[in-house]
């Protein structure tokens, strides 16, 4: 023990710190930014949202600090009864929190007010970790599968009843840990098939979803089954056949073109079964499973989407998916959001120069819309300065993960680098104006000292197990 | 420990090229967004800058005297911001402004309507009611805390000293929306100048405007102003002007011209500068102020007796014998007469089965009498000789010549005037009757009623006044203008610079001897004898243009014969011959301007013109 904590100093991965102090000196900056109003600033006042975040900077370091000092073993042995005691302070929110801003997930302690979400993260983390580190752990058996989402629906499923479905999207990341200890890839990609079936189909038509359809199994065909040669005759046919409908459409000729590729898709998965039948290799019949099931699950999406979801959830979404355009209502962010960083340029206006942010024409531009002030203030430089630190940070966990001796520190790395990579995928997509508006923080940069601490948390506990990693 | 599985460690690489993959998208989104497209700077720049217009004042405007005529005035909008309206008491407001409910009512539907108001904001400041007088704003001023949201800007509106001259001074009304596309510099609600001088030295009189970036937040809120202010403009004053018009002449004339139709123009020969210029019968300027302005507009239009249309520059009427002078001049320069060359006269041109008539005075007759006279067949005999003289070939080639010599007297064409709407008229050239009669094999007494200053021949009022300044120049002519000066920038050159008609000076005396004679009488009788005030040494020439109705009563003159300081024409619309209305007038405003004052003598004259009324019962309502 006592040698342990002399040598965590040279153990612990100094990358990992600086990349982390990197972002959250950077956020520090940008919220400065987007907090300040005329006059004269002053950011060392604690009752401004710089100075406030600076108070909350200082308690996570410290908190860093008390993290790195415990035994690593704490958490392995604790990680069940950490699990617990997030649960059960998130049924507690349920029934004490307050309304803010429609959601039920904050609990008032005093003048400070935490969520609970941000810190059942890696508690769920750890209890997937110390689960999947189990003796003979694996899964391929159903009993571990169900355990497994079961951890990861518990807190998801409370969390929405928090009404705070952004952060219980967050939960989904933990698939991408799935992954990695072993679940079929075919899982993740009809999982991302499916996203994307949906967007593409109510952005655009079933025409071009079909037209995906048709391509991923061709493109199937080749990578699974290896027949290039074929692969690239139906490839051509389907170009072919694309060209044709576009010529006659100069001569104002319209083909039922959604009817017309479904008909491809028939026609090819019947050559694909006849092909599977005479050489008997069941996977091709698996790819003409993979087409029936994408093609049902555009139609059902379809019906939901046209008959079963309320007037205004449909509008919430188009306007999400940006198919309606309404500047003033619930585009509105996103539209202000890509005016902010539209105008920052190469280089950016330069720090507290930035008119949109500091005029608050985007809202919640210090918390999940923190992005816009960088690329305002800092142009595409400093946004991708920013966006490669956040890379690099990844690539090092990833690292880091992978160097573990054991299930345990893997798994737990694994979720917390997926957490990290999806709030940045999501948070970052929205600002942008790519991905649904979904309010979830940036890592580091968005103010707010819950968020802050559950992701210092979340870092810092990993950099302790991976500290002790050698001693195992 | 558990043991590694090196087919799933591969997968690390799969979940590192995710991330790696959703940084290269959001890289590209971030170049489209940020270097690529300059919509959305644009889009920032108007979100965050409120362009905070400062409007100068506009130019004012003097007579050649020095008399202020145009001014500005102080007039008020009310204005508001919608959503900042908190509890109206709906009816002392509109007790308060002195409106109807219904009017506040359909007001504030207006404003809201995209279509008639694109600008419309919530957060923004918009226009209730516009170009109130300080009067009618002094109760809501102090009532002005009660109705919140609610504020009042001072705009500048035009104001008049003399109410006269209302079509050479124009009027300023709120840009259109063609204007604004032609010239960026104007803005929604700007004014700009809509007739007359307002118009023409528009770009003198407006100055510039002045800008105040302010930064606006998301709430409209001002924050501040942007970057200290150094972006600011302040804005520049407009030019003043000052006319060449004199304004006691000017409202001298519109005194005669009480009760009249028709045009009075008097121009200083030496200079061009217009001395009056009147369209009867006119209107107020300060008609077309502030809210009543669209009204009275559509009032003004709808009289029959169009005094809109300004006469002096867009009426073309025949000339009438008034363009006589023209004609002698053409015929001695071009050697078709010489001053001894005498034509028959017994009454009438009689030519084969064509007759033009005259009026008795001794024959045969030469050039001078016959300009004194006004003789119709002198002028007949000589066209008709000039459209057969061998040196052209033919008669188109003769017209095309005599063409040439009306225009470089300013006929057919406009003169450019400093005014918009000024009409050229119409000197046919040979073309012109060759298309007309199928046929080049015409000659001078099919065109006969030409020689006379009828037929197609039209001059505007401006025109005619300017072929007397010519002949009082004997020679040549300054392009004629109403603005003397403009404060601070020089006078375009067309104003300064002298053009030559094809005449040489000696054959003017010729015709100035003529008019002369038409005034002060000769053996031969004449025309002007009216217009004879002792020792101003009066030139001038009659007209009498054949109308449908009455025939328009046409003076042309200018004096003094030796030294001449003012040229008129007089058109009096249905005032029959030229000396019975038109003669008197000019002379008296010949008399008034050269003196200063109409002689006691003649003081019962200026009383009966005042009184007459010739405007046909057809017009009265």
């Amino acid at each position: 023990m006592r040698s342990n904590s002399r040598n965590i100093w040279r153990s612990v991965d100094w990358w990992t710190i600086l990349l982390y102090l990197l972002l959250v000196v950077a956020g520090w900056f940008a919220i400065c930014g987007a907090s300040y109003t005329y006059g004269e600033p002053d950011f060392f006042d604690f009752s401004t949202r710089a100075g406030k975040q600076l108070v909350w900077i200082v308690c996570s370091f410290g908190l860093a600090f008390v993290l790195l000092m415990l035994d690593d073993n704490f958490y392995d042995v604790f990680a069940y009864l950490i699990y617990a005691v997030c649960i059960g302070l998130l049924i507690l929110t349920l029934f004490v929190a307050g309304n803010v801003k429609g959601s039920h997930s904050w609990i008032q302690l005093g003048s400070v007010s935490l969520q609970p979400a941000e810190f059942a993260k890696f508690a769920t983390g750890l209890a997937l970790a110390k689960l999947m580190n189990g003796y003979g752990f694996t899964l391929h058996r159903w009993r571990n599968v169900f355990n497994v989402v079961f951890i990861i629906l518990l807190p998801m499923t409370i969390i929405i009843l928090q009404d705070e479905m952004g952060s219980a999207l967050v939960y989904l990341a933990f698939f991408l840990v799935l992954y990695r200890e072993g679940m079929p890839g075919v899982v993740l990609f009809a999982g991302l098939c499916a996203v994307s079936y949906f967007i593409v189909g109510i952005r655009y038509d079933e025409f071009a979803v079909l037209s995906i359809i048709l391509f991923v199994e061709i493109a199937m065909l080749a990578l699974i089954g290896r027949k290039w040669a074929a692969a690239c005759y139906w490839l051509a046919g389907m170009c072919a056949l694309f060209l044709l409908g576009y010529l006659l459409l100069a001569y104002e000729i319209r083909l039922p073109s959604e009817w017309i590729v479904l008909a491809m898709i028939v026609v090819f998965s019947i050559w694909l079964l006849y092909i599977s039948y005479r050489e008997r290799i069941w996977r091709y019949a698996g790819i003409v499973l993979f087409a029936f099931g994408s093609v049902c699950f555009l139609y059902l999406s379809d019906y939901i989407f046209d008959d079963v979801l309320k007037d205004y959830q449909r509008v919430r979404i188009e306007v999400l998916l940006g198919v309606t355009e309404d500047p003033s209502g619930a585009g509105y962010n996103v539209n202000q959001s890509k005016i902010a960083i539209g105008s920052g340029g190469l280089l950016g206006k330069g720090f507290l120069n930035g008119t949109q942010t500091k005029l608050k024409y985007v809202p919640e531009q210090d918390t999940d819309f923190i992005f816009c002030t960088i690329g305002e203030e800092k142009g595409f430089v400093g946004s991708m300065a920013v966006l490669l630190v956040f890379l690099i940070l990844i690539w090092r966990l990833i690292a880091v993960a992978e160097r573990q001796r054991n299930t345990f520190g893997r798994v737990y790395a694994y979720s917390v680098l997926s957490i990290f990579l999806f709030h940045l995928f999501i948070n970052v997509g929205m600002v942008l104006g790519l991905t649904p508006v979904i309010g979830i923080p940036l890592p580091f940069l968005s103010y707010g000292g819950s968020s802050l601490w559950g992701f210092t948390i979340l870092l810092f506990i990993l950099l302790r197990i991976d500290a002790g990693r050698s001693r195992r | 420990m558990a043991k590694k599985n090196y087919v799933l460690e591969k997968r690390k690489f799969v979940i590192g090229g995710i991330a790696l993959l959703i940084v290269i998208i959001y890289g590209i989104r971030l170049f489209t967004l940020q270097i690529l497209s300059d919509t959305y700077k644009t889009a920032s720049d108007n979100n965050a800058f409120l362009y905070n217009v400062q409007y100068p004042a506009r130019g004012a405007i003097y007579d050649r005297s020095g008399k202020l005529m145009v001014f500005n005035q102080s007039a008020y909008d009310i204005t508001f911001i919608p959503r900042e309206i908190v509890g109206l008491d709906t009816l002392e407001f509109c007790r308060t402004l002195n409106i109807t409910q219904e009017y506040f009512e359909r007001r504030m539907q207006d404003v809201q309507d995209r279509r008639l108001n694109p600008g419309y904001s919530r957060y923004t400041n918009q226009v209730f009611m516009t170009q109130l007088s300080a009067e009618e704003t002094g109760e809501f001023q102090e009532k002005l805390y009660k109705f919140q949201g609610f504020d009042i800007q001072r705009r500048t509106i035009r104001q008049y000293n003399y109410a006269t001259a209302a079509h050479v001074l124009g009027d300023i009304g709120e840009v259109s929306k063609t204007e604004m596309e032609t010239d960026p510099y104007y803005a929604r609600g700007d004014y700009i100048g809509k007739l007359g001088v307002e118009k023409s030295y528009e770009t003198y009189l407006r100055g510039e405007k002045g800008v105040e970036v302010l930064l606006r937040d998301a709430r409209g809120r001002i924050q501040g102003s942007y970057n200290d202010g150094a972006d600011d403009k302040l804005p520049v004053a407009g030019k003043n002007l000052t006319l060449s018009l004199d304004v006691e002449l000017q409202m001298f004339a519109e005194q005669l011209m009480q009760g009249k139709m028709g045009a009075i123009v008097a121009i200083e020969p030496e200079t061009g500068e217009i001395l009056c210029m009147l369209s009867a019968p006119d209107y107020d300027p300060a008609m077309m102020v502030g809210r009543k302005r669209g009204n009275n507009q559509l009032a003004l239009q709808d009289e029959p007796t169009r005094p809109l249309f300004n006469r002096a520059i867009m009426a073309a009427y025949p000339p009438g014998s008034t363009f006589k002078t023209a004609q002698a001049l053409t015929f001695l320069q071009e050697n078709i007469v010489d001053t001894q060359t005498a034509f028959p006269c017994y009454g009438a041109f009689i030519y084969g089965g064509l007759r033009v008539g005259c009026h008795a005075h001794p024959s045969p007759i030469s050039v001078i009498p016959a300009l004194s006279t006004s003789c119709n067949a002198y002028f007949c005999w000589g066209l008709v000789r000039m459209l057969a003289s061998e040196k052209y070939n033919n008669a188109p080639a003769a017209l095309n010549k005599w063409r040439d010599y009306m225009v470089s007297m300013g006929l057919g064409y406009n003169l450019g005037i400093d005014l918009p709407g000024e009409k050229r008229g119409l000197i046919p050239n040979g073309d012109y009757y060759t298309k007309r009669f199928g046929t080049e094999r015409w000659g001078g007494l099919r065109i006969i009623s030409t020689a006379i200053g009828q037929g197609e021949i039209l001059a505007t009022p401006v025109q005619i006044c300017n072929l007397a300044a010519t002949i009082a120049n004997r020679g040549h002519f300054i392009t004629p203008h109403v603005v003397k000066s403009i404060e601070g920038a020089e006078m375009d050159s067309l104003y300064r610079t002298p053009r030559y008609t094809d005449v040489s000076p000696e054959n003017y005396e010729y015709i100035v001897q003529g008019m002369r004679g038409a005034v002060v009488g000769s053996a031969y009788g004449s025309t002007c004898r009216r217009a004879n005030i002792p020792g101003l040494e009066i030139c001038g020439k009659t007209g009498t243009a054949q109308n449908v109705g009455k025939d328009h009563s046409i003076f042309m003159g200018f004096a003094p014969m030796s030294n001449p300081k003012i040229a008129v024409s007089v058109y009096v619309e249905n005032g029959g011959f030229g000396a019975t209305w038109a003669v008197p007038m000019g002379a008296l405003l010949i008399e008034k301007y050269l003196t200063g004052k109409i002689a006691p003598e003649r003081q019962y004259l200026v009383d009966e013109i005042t009184k007459a009324n010739l405007i046909p019962y057809a017009f009265k309502q």
